[in-house]
């Protein structure tokens, strides 16, 4: 895993969003953060636990039940001069923000031809876990991806979160911040210092020879541990995680592609007009798209969630479908004399939920 | 009130000329609401509103030229010919925003008050919207939060009866929009025929109260669109709407009612001042340029 030791000590990736968020309140008191849950027991997997007795809960506030007149109203508080943080503890619900999101933010400098901006950022929950089911898993950042006036990032390490995090606040657009479930107790090195990771710049997490693998969110952890299993047979793959979906370093991930002429995309999402073809398609527009040859795609069904474990595990990708992919990449579709023993990723074998 | 007549008059006498190539949605009719309402506000107070906007645009103090040169799509308009009749701005007279969404500008409007309240300003917001908005669940959420968090902001509902083409009561099982805002115990008073000093002295009222802290009000102003939902015609081939009703209320005209209460020199006086600043408007749409095509790119983000 990537690490940046210098200034830094270990916290989980919730603990690093923590540290990001309380930091930007200190030091910037437009900053507030609301949404369901913010300020109860849990707080958001402890990402905003007890902000409200820090900052004073009208900086951190509950929120009812009512997303599109929330996301409405940071929009125009944002107008004003605020830097909001709305916090969803499913992406799903953003579905009840689009109008807003997509008519209003989104749209608000260009139709005023810069007079306002909108800088806020909405935080919202993705993933696996426990059965989650189809209204509670879904990973809808392509849906954002496709908007101009938006920016979207879905951080992996506990040091990027907190960078991303800082940047998207400090950042004068919409911003949808995109986190997975099962990252939160991912342990890295975080600086203790505040610091911004900026927006359209890929991380090559491993560097290798033989095939590039670009991954988004939690699969950028499973891309690594089949990096890892990839080796038994003698491939080297590079990893890459963009970090940043819209801007899109496709710099890094078009040079890296064509030096190694392989590519696998793999997406936390849906294949269907997703994040992993828009990958591909910007880079087979451009001259390193020659030199490549071999593609594939990887991602969830193209079905909707189902609940029950066996077909979860069959749903998402892992690192053994990544790793097998990956292989028949370098040594052709046919090949089958390798299958790679796993474990289910501890993350998900050790999640017991109910949330 | 006549300025904006007169101005939307022009639009009339203009759009057949094909130079405004976009949708415009009349205020002719409806100016006594914006009118009496923006009367009674200060500068820093903030205005939102909706795509038939040029009446509150202009009363909130949203400059003239810039206008029309957004109608006519020219750089100097006042989102550089980017946006158009649906979508005026003026930031600088905290004029904010039109939406051509329905009701959308309401939470918005919201939100500039949870900023004006935290940034501990005594300044408003005013939230304009069509009665067509009560039937979208974000108004009743808007309210619900307004109402939640003690916000200072005032509801104005132009209530013109009809949402295009459909009738309130084709959408409407109990029609009685002021107890909408009370369910969430916002106070809430209904104003008949858009009569120009009842629309002032209860927007003064409720300012005053909202500004002292308060919380939110809401006025339902009663009103009446005398031309199509969209563009510069009259509609009475539609019949969807009965005979005599637009003729009460043109005859009942706020424009007219206040032109008899002021001398003939005196009118003389606004009319010439009026007509200038219209003509002087509509030469400078004419004389701005278009805008340079790298401008389709800008402003997507800001920096």
């Amino acid at each position: 895993m990537f690490t940046e030791t210098e200034g830094g000590r270990s916290l989980t990736y919730a603990q690093a969003l923590y540290e990001g968020v309380s930091q930007e309140m200190d030091a910037d008191d437009s900053v507030f953060v609301c949404g369901l849950g913010v300020d109860d027991p849990i707080g958001i997997y402890g990402t905003t636990l007890d902000l409200h007795k820090k900052f004073g809960s009208d900086r951190s506030f509950d929120t009812p039940l009512a997303e599109d007149c929330i996301t409405g109203m940071i929009t125009g508080a944002a107008m004003a001069g605020m830097r909001p943080i709305h916090v969803h503890q499913r992406m799903d619900f953003l579905l009840l923000c689009m109008n807003q999101l997509i008519n209003m933010s989104a749209k608000t400098s260009y139709i005023t031809s810069g007079a306002a901006s909108v800088p806020l950022v909405v935080r919202s929950v993705i993933g696996r876990s426990w059965g989650q089911g189809a209204q509670h898993s879904q990973a809808l950042h392509s849906f954002f991806m496709h908007v101009p006036g938006l920016k979207v990032v879905a951080p992996t390490t506990p040091h990027d979160a907190k960078g991303c995090l800082i940047a998207a606040i400090r950042d004068n657009n919409p911003v949808i911040f995109v986190e997975h479930r099962m990252l939160y107790k991912n342990q890295g090195i975080v600086p203790e210092a505040s610091y911004e990771v900026p927006f359209g710049k890929a991380r090559i997490l491993k560097k290798g020879k033989d095939i590039t693998i670009v991954a988004i969110s939690h699969m950028v952890v499973e891309s690594l541990r089949a990096a890892h299993l990839l080796e038994e047979v003698g491939i080297s793959a590079e990893v890459i995680d963009p970090i940043s979906l819209s801007p899109l370093d496709i710099d890094t991930i078009a040079g890296s592609a064509g030096e190694t002429t392989r590519l696998l995309v793999v997406d936390n999402g849906w294949l269907s007009c997703g994040a992993s073809a828009e990958i591909i398609t910007q880079i087979i527009e451009r001259p390193e798209g020659n030199r490549l040859t071999a593609v594939k795609r990887s991602g969830f069904l193209q079905t909707p969630c189902p609940t029950t474990r066996v077909l979860e595990n069959i749903f998402y990708p892992d690192s053994k479908s990544i790793a097998l992919d990956a292989y028949r990449l370098v040594k052709g579709d046919t090949a089958e004399d390798w299958v790679p023993v796993i474990d289910q990723a501890p993350e998900i074998s050790e999640f017991k939920g109910p949330f | 009130m006549y300025r904006i007549r007169r101005v939307e008059e022009e639009i009339i006498r203009l759009y057949p000329s094909d130079k405004i190539k976009s949708p415009i949605h009349l205020s002719i009719g409806q100016e006594s609401i914006s009118v009496g309402v923006c009367h009674c506000l200060r500068p820093d107070d903030v205005a939102v509103g909706t795509y038939r906007g040029h009446a509150l645009y202009l009363a909130k103090g949203g400059d003239l030229k810039l206008m029309m040169a957004e109608l006519y799509g020219k750089v100097d308009g006042c989102a550089r010919g980017k946006a158009g009749s649906m979508h005026l701005v003026d930031m600088s007279v905290n004029m904010v925003g039109t939406s051509a969404i329905v009701a959308t500008g309401i939470p918005q409007a919201v939100g500039f008050a949870q900023a004006l309240k935290m940034k501990k300003s005594d300044a408003i917001v005013v939230a304009f919207f069509g009665e067509g908005s009560t039937d979208e669940g974000v108004f009743h959420e808007s309210m619900n939060y307004a109402a939640l968090k003690n916000l200072p902001i005032l509801f104005i509902c132009e209530n013109n009866s009809y949402a295009i083409y459909s009738s309130v009561e084709t959408r409407m099982p109990h029609v009685n929009i002021c107890e909408r805002a009370q369910t969430y115990n916002i106070p809430a008073t209904r104003i008949e025929g858009g009569d120009t000093i009842a629309v002032t002295e209860e927007s003064k009222r409720a300012v005053n109260e909202i500004r002292a802290g308060g919380g939110p009000q809401f006025l339902e102003c009663m009103t009446y669109r005398w031309r199509d939902h969209v563009g510069p015609n009259e509609d009475r081939q539609l019949k969807y709407r009965p005979n005599g009703e637009l003729d009460e209320w043109i005859a009942n005209d706020e424009v007219r009612k206040f032109a008899g209460m002021i001398d003939e020199r005196t009118l003389n006086t606004i009319n010439k001042a009026v007509e200038d600043e219209i003509s002087s408007a509509i030469d400078f749409a004419e004389q701005s340029s278009f805008p340079e095509n790298e401008e389709v790119s800008l402003h997507v983000y800001r920096d």
